[in-house]
C-alpha cells in the first residue's frame, strides 16, 4: 500500500542549516549534510532543502551543497528557493537533486512549468503555493515568501499549474505556518481532492495528532514540518508509530 | 569489475552513479557500445518517456546491443519498462525481453493519485536479486505506467492492482522501483545486483 511521507524542510541560507536547531548527537547541527542523514536514519520518507538566500552569487554555494547532499543521502529530496529559470533547474537535477520546488517564477511565468516538464518529467516538478484566506473567504495565492499578495484564487492557480505538468505540489498556508495549532485541513482537503496530482501539506503542524488530520481530514498525501522535528518536539519514529496505530499507512 | 551505467536521454542517472559511490563501487557512465558490451554489470536507469527514450536508443543502435547483453543487466523504471514488450505510452513497441505488457494506471476513483509517488511494498521476493530482503519491504516508486503480472514476474507491488515491482529472464532483471533512492533496502538490492 502505498504511505503516505513525512517530509522534513530543512532552511538552508549560504550552505548552512538555520533555525538552530538542538541535536546533541550532531557535532554540527548547521551542517545540511549531517541533519540530512540523520533524517533519513530516523524515517524520514523524502527531505526538502529550501534556499533562503538565494541570491545569484550564491548560488553556486547552494549548487555544491546539492551535489553533497546527492552523495550522501539515499532518500528522495527536493530542493527549492530562487529558481528563476529552466537552466537553474537544470543544474540543480544534474547536480542530483531529485525534484525542484518553483514557487513565484511559474507564477510569473507558467511557461517554465511546461518547458521544465517536458524536458526532464513532471516527477521532478514540485509546485509550491503560499496560500492565506483572506476575510472574503477565499484562499489567495502570495508570492515572494509571502510578501505579495495576488489576486488569483488558489485553485484557479492549482489547476493551471497541473494542466501545466506540475507534477506535485507543495501547499503552505500562511494562516496556519508557524502557529503549531494544526495544518490547513479544507483547503488541503480541497486540492487534493479535485486535482490528479499528490499535495504536499505544510504549515501548522505542531503535534502528532495534527499529522493525523491532515493526512485524514485534509486527505494529504505528504506532510512538510520544519522546527517541530529540528527542536525534536515530535520525532519522525514516534510520530509514525503513532501514526501506524492509528491506522495510516507508513513506512516504518 | 567494470560495471556501466547506460547513458541516455533519461533522469536519475547521477542518483545511480552516487548510490553505486556510496556502496563503495565505480562505475563507468557511458553510450559507448563496446563499453557496454565488455561490462560485467550493465545498469540501464531511467525516467522519462518510452517513445522518445526508444527513439534514442534506436538511433544508437543501443537497442540491439542491450537485448543481446550476456551479463547481469538491471533496469530501473523507464528502463524496466523499456525491456517489456510494448508501452501504451505513446504507443511504443520496446525492446521485447519480457513479453509483460506495460500499461497506464487507470481507475474510476478520483481520489487516488496518478502517477503514484511514494513509498509502496514489494512482496512475493524470488531470485537472489532480492536475498536477504524482507516481505513488504519499502521501496520508493515514481511512475504512471505499470507492467502487469505474468511469467517473469520476480516481485509484486500493490497500486490499483497487484502489478510487476520486478521482472526477471535469463540474466536480464528489472525493478519498477528506484533502489538507488530507496534508503537500505534500495542498496541491499544495488548489492545484490553486483553479486549476482
Amino acid at each position: 500500500m502505498l504511505t503516505k511521507r513525512i517530509i522534513p524542510c530543512l532552511d538552508i541560507k549560504d550552505g548552512r542549516t538555520v533555525k538552530g536547531v538542538n541535536f546533541e548527537q550532531l557535532r554540527d547541527a548547521g551542517d545540511p549534510l549531517e541533519l540530512a542523514a540523520f533524517y533519513a536514519s530516523e524515517g524520514a520518507d523524502e527531505l526538502v532543502f529550501l534556499d533562503i538566500t538565494a541570491t545569484v552569487e550564491k548560488r553556486k554555494t547552494l549548487t555544491e551543497l546539492v551535489n553533497k547532499i546527492a552523495h550522501k543521502i539515499n532518500i528522495p529530496f527536493t530542493v527549492g528557493g530562487g529558481i528563476q529559470s529552466e537552466e537553474d533547474v537544470r543544474i540543480l537535477l544534474q547536480n542530483g537533486a531529485d525534484k525542484i520546488s518553483i514557487n513565484t517564477a511559474a507564477f510569473q511565468n507558467p511557461d517554465i512549468i511546461n518547458r521544465v516538464a517536458k524536458n526532464f518529467g513532471s516527477q521532478c516538478v514540485v509546485l509550491a503555493i503560499d496560500t492565506k484566506l483572506e476575510a472574503d473567504g477565499n484562499w489567495y495565492v502570495y508570492l515572494k515568501g509571502g510578501r505579495e499578495k495576488t489576486n488569483t484564487l488558489t485553485m484557479d492557480w492549482a489547476r493551471q499549474a497541473v494542466d501545466l505538468g506540475v507534477g506535485e505540489i507543495l501547499l503552505t498556508s500562511m494562516n496556519h505556518d508557524g502557529t503549531k495549532q494544526g495544518f490547513a485541513l479544507d483547503i488541503t482537503a480541497a486540492l487534493s481532492s479535485c486535482l490528479p496530482v499528490p499535495i504536499i501539506a505544510s504549515g501548522g503542524g505542531g503535534n502528532e495528532a495534527h499529522f493525523y488530520d491532515v493526512f485524514t481530514k485534509g486527505k494529504a498525501d505528504a506532510a512538510l514540518a520544519a522546527s517541530i522535528f529540528h527542536y525534536k518536539e515530535v520525532t519522525i519514529p514516534h510520530l509514525k508509530k503513532y501514526l501506524n496505530e492509528k491506522g495510516i499507512a507508513v513506512r516504518i | 569489475m567494470k560495471t556501466v551505467i547506460i547513458k541516455y536521454n533519461a533522469g536519475n542517472i547521477q542518483s545511480v552513479l552516487y548510490a553505486l559511490e556510496r556502496i563503495g563501487v565505480s562505475a563507468l557512465v557511458t553510450d559507448a557500445l563496446e563499453e557496454i558490451q565488455t561490462a560485467d554489470k550493465v545498469i540501464f536507469p531511467g525516467v522519462g518517456e518510452a517513445s522518445s527514450a526508444m527513439q534514442y536508443l534506436k538511433e544508437r543502435n543501443l537497442d540491439t546491443l542491450i537485448k543481446n547483453l550476456k551479463q547481469p543487466v538491471l533496469g530501473i523504471c523507464l528502463g524496466m519498462q523499456l525491456m517489456c514488450t510494448h508501452s501504451t505510452e505513446n504507443n511504443t513497441n520496446c525492446l521485447g525481453i519480457f513479453e509483460e505488457q506495460v500499461k497506464h494506471f487507470e481507475t474510476p476513483d478520483p481520489t487516488i493519485k496518478i502517477p503514484q509517488i511514494g513509498w509502496n511494498t514489494i512482496r512475493a521476493l524470488k531470485t537472489p536479486l532480492f536475498k536477504g530482503i524482507a516481505e513488504n519491504s519499502f521501496t520508493y516508486f515514481v511512475h504512471g505506467y505499470y507492467a502487469a503480472k505474468g511469467q517473469h514476474t520476480i516481485a509484486t507491488t500493490n497500486y490499483i492492482q497487484e502489478y510487476s515491482s520486478g521482472l526477471q529472464k535469463d540474466n536480464f532483471y528489472g525493478v519498477q522501483f528506484h533502489p538507488e533512492k530507496s534508503a537500505l533496502v534500495g542498496e541491499q538490492i544495488i548489492q545484490n545486483f553486483l553479486s549476482l
